[in-house]
């Protein structure tokens, strides 16, 4: 056998993985060399998770081939992916938090003498490696009770007593303070010098720029390009992680810009939200911008009532308001469609009938009793009007298709005849028709006079529906930005979004 | 209205059910259908079918109520405890014993929603142990006979002479079912009922207040176990609260699952609850016919329970797959 030696430690040739309705890589590349720090960067939705579950085993790709030491490998579940050395430290983290630091690194590996676990090997392993990677605690302690860095380090420790090669981290900085961040890039530094690759999957640009020896950047499921760290800038990067025609796919349709509707005033839930204020008027489509984990789903959820706030104050139509729980919200007038349509948008299991009056019992009953009749007209109405494909108003909701569910979810809301119609990922998994008809849907809301708040991870959407845009991060408002400004393009609000700061005008 | 395709389905089948084994018991046995011998059925099912109304409540919540039976056992009691002390209006003593169970009831539901206890379980089991220890306690151990007839009026009148006459309460039971079914289809908050069962996020963000719904259905449960207590007093004219740890949860349990709820919520009906306690009472007559034994009874009991269980979930499977294969095409 001819063992061809590789300069890689890990590469990934013209990998593609579909799923139904979506190519989600096509023709991936990725090359990981020993000793390594390489970036990963990409928008929400560009493919890094895939990528990730490919190397990983859990999904099996369709096409492409994956090099290990040169050697071609195929990972049909997770635990062949380990056996050849490729370990991942995901953003949230896989720990028994009441098992102890050295369970957490043996589990499934334990240690044996005789038939009984070797628990005094097990620890002096356990607290040896994670001296070696500079922390110096009891192995005997639960995991939960040490902080988020400590727990991340378990994670790696794990990843080092398998001789992993490589190490995928995703997204490791994201629930860590600065002084962790710092320890985590000193171990990875470590982690280098002992001859293993590490790909770095961050949001973060300083964080690259500070540790990685290269930087990967890939798009709508496309590797884009490959290149040493000191031939990307800010700039560079981001252009090209955003780089695409904008396609006329967006009915966009004006309305008159109306009173201010809703404004929020430095809304704080601790470690989530530092203050978050913003206005949104009438007649309009406020977009909200920014990564995942910006802040933006909390925000609105604590606006509607769903969680609570530590501080912050809401007017609606310029009258303070305290709203302590989605019931007051609607009292007040604001609907939230919710981003996860089957966990928090619909009861599945209920017919069409039933959910469309979920938020509007007392406009559709006569005293405690649902007026069947008055029902059947509003629902035939929403049917017609938001072209809800079903063969009867008593089709339960479970059976419909993905766009179909999200029309009866908007169908709900309009019955709760609200005035601030908060749209939190609207088109999230829908076909493009029914994404088309959303966006209608919004078009006759604010030609009405109502006010409508769209979050949307997807840029070419927050660019074609939103007469203004707030960019957040952090749970921060980053800027501000109106539809007729000239930082209303893709790059300026990117670059607010991973943290830049735009000139005034 | 609801779940018009599935449900009815499934009650086709508990109903035909119901009749095979009332055919089958009539060959093995002339006895079976002897009017007296229906009449007792009817008696029997009467107090499952009281315990059964607010399980089910629960159930479609996705909780369940494990205190349902010891709540009874301690409703009688605390009218025993009364006339022990020489209370002497029959009334009163029902007022009392409602407000009582109703009051338990709620003590689980804010368990549940405003103490934020896990599960239900959790808290109804408590419970059920604490009211059989109570139901002792009030009556200093005791079993209490000879109360007003007031009391006794719903247990023990019956109308005509058939078979020793109909049990009036047989007929509140189907009152009371009738009742509870436009509650439940007719009325909002008996559709935000099911709508808490289904999805409990989902029914809180459309404005509709989940812990007062929760509260509301074990506290009915509560009222309900009560009713059952007033009926047991009458029925045996004695309360003895060591009966506190006998499983009557369970049957009204088994009567709401054969009837098409789920322990997973969002289902279930009155008309397949009903059916299910007749099953029940069915089963345990002909046992007694046949001379099964109590041992006996219980496995085939539980059998039947987690045949109905299983049956629903292959029935889930299959329509699971019909809508797969419907939508591959």
């Amino acid at each position: 056998m001819i063992i061809q030696v590789s300069e890689y430690v890990v590469e990934l040739k013209n990998i593609t993985k579909r799923f139904p309705g979506v190519v989600a890589l096509k023709d991936m590349q990725l090359a990981v060399k020993p000793g390594e720090i390489h970036g990963l960067i990409g928008e929400n939705g560009a493919g890094k998770s895939t990528l990730i579950k490919v190397l990983t085993g859990v999904h099996l790709a369709d096409e492409g081939e994956i090099y290990v030491n040169g050697e071609k490998r195929v990972f049909k579940n997770p635990n062949e992916s380990a056996a050849a050395g490729i370990a991942c430290v995901y953003q949230e983290l896989n720990m028994e938090r009441l098992l102890s630091i050295t369970d957490n690194i043996f589990i499934n590996k334990w240690l044996k003498k005789g038939a009984l676990l070797d628990y005094d090997t097990m620890h002096a392993k356990a607290a040896e490696v994670m001296k070696s990677l500079g922390q110096d605690v009891d192995p005997r302690k639960a995991a939960g009770t040490f902080g988020m860095g400590v727990q991340q380090m378990i994670e790696i420790a794990k990843a080092v007593l398998i001789d992993a090669k490589m190490i995928i981290m995703d997204e490791p900085t994201s629930s860590l303070g600065e002084k962790e961040v710092a320890e985590l890039m000193k171990t990875c530094r470590e982690l280098k010098a002992r001859g293993i690759g590490i790909l770095f999957v961050s949001h973060k640009l300083e964080e690259l720029f500070e540790l990685c020896d290269r930087v990967t950047v890939i798009r709508d499921g496309e590797y884009i390009e490959t290149r040493d760290i000191k031939d990307w800038t800010n700039d560079s990067l981001i252009t090209a992680m955003v780089g695409r025609t904008l396609e006329n796919q967006f009915p966009k349709e004006f309305g008159t810009k109306g009173e201010c509707m809703l404004k929020v005033e430095d809304l704080r839930i601790g470690g989530v939200l530092n203050g978050v204020s913003f206005e949104a008027y009438g007649g309009q489509i406020l977009g909200l911008s920014g990564l995942v984990g910006a802040g933006r789903t909390e925000t609105v959820r604590a606006v509607f009532g769903a969680d609570p706030l530590d501080g912050g104050k809401i007017y609606v139509k310029g009258k303070e308001v305290k709203i302590r729980s989605p019931k007051q919200a609607i009292k007040e007038g604001i609907a939230l469609l919710t981003e996860d349509r089957k966990g928090s948008g619909l009861v599945l299991g209920q017919t069409i009938r039933t959910n469309l009056i979920m938020s509007s019992f007392k406009k559709h009953s006569d005293g405690p009793f649902l007026n069947e009749k008055r029902i059947e007209e509003t629902g035939q109405g929403h049917i017609e009007s938001l072209r809800i494909k079903t063969p009867s108003i008593d089709e339960i909701v479970g059976q419909l298709s993905g766009g179909n569910q999200q029309k009866v979810v908007i169908g709900k809301w309009i019955n709760s005849d609200a005035d601030i119609y908060i749209f939190d990922e609207p088109t999230r998994g829908i076909d493009v028709g029914a994404k088309v008809e959303v966006y209608n849907v919004m078009n006759s809301l604010v030609k009405a006079g109502k006010c409508v708040i769209m979050i949307s991870s997807e840029m070419p959407e927050i660019l074609g529906m939103s007469d203004r845009v707030v960019v957040m991060r952090g749970g921060r408002v980053m800027a501000t930005v109106e539809r007729d400004s000239k930082h209303f393009n893709q790059e300026d609000i990117m670059k607010a979004a991973w943290g830049g700061t735009l000139d005034e005008e | 209205m609801k779940n018009k395709k599935s449900g009815s389905g499934f009650q086709l089948g508990t109903l035909l059910a119901l009749v095979v084994m009332c055919v089958i018991l009539a060959v093995a046995n002339k006895n079976f259908y002897s009017p007296s011998n229906i009449m007792g059925i009817l008696k029997q099912t009467t107090f499952n079918a009281f315990l059964a109304t607010g399980m089910l409540l629960c159930l479609i919540t996705a909780g369940i109520d494990l205190s349902v039976g010891a709540n009874a056992v301690f409703c009688a009691c605390v009218m025993g405890a009364m006339k022990q002390a020489g209370v002497t209006s029959g009334l009163l003593m029902m007022v009392v014993a409602i407000a009582a169970g109703g009051l338990m009831g709620f003590v689980n539901g804010t368990l549940l929603t405003r103490l934020h206890l896990p599960h239900p379980f959790v808290s109804t089991l408590g419970m059920k142990n604490v009211l059989w220890g109570a139901a002792l306690m009030v009556t200093g151990s005791q079993m209490v006979n000879k109360f007003p007839s007031s009391v006794e009026w719903l247990g023990v009148t019956t109308l005509g002479s058939w078979g020793g006459g109909f049990p009036v309460g047989f007929i509140v039971v189907i009152v009371l079912y009738i009742i509870m079914h436009i509650f439940l289809s007719k009325t909002a908050l008996g559709r935000s009922i099911y709508c808490a069962g289904g999805n409990i996020e989902a029914t809180r963000l459309s404005g509709i207040n989940t812990a007062n719904v929760l509260t509301f259905c074990y506290t009915l449960s509560g009222v309900m176990a009560a009713l059952g207590g007033i009926y047991s007093v009458g029925r045996s004219g004695i309360c003895n609260g060591s009966n506190a740890n006998y499983p009557y949860d369970t049957d009204a349990i088994a009567a709401c699952i054969i009837g098409g709820a789920s322990f997973t919520g969002g289902k279930g009906t009155m008309i397949g609850t009903m059916l299910g306690c007749l099953i029940i009472a069915v089963l345990r007559n002909g046992f007694t016919m046949l001379s099964i034994d109590s041992a006996g009874q219980n496995i085939v009991l539980g059998l039947v329970i987690i045949l109905s269980v299983l049956m629903d979930v292959i029935r889930e499977q299959m329509e699971a797959k019909r809508r797969r294969l419907a939508a591959a095409k």
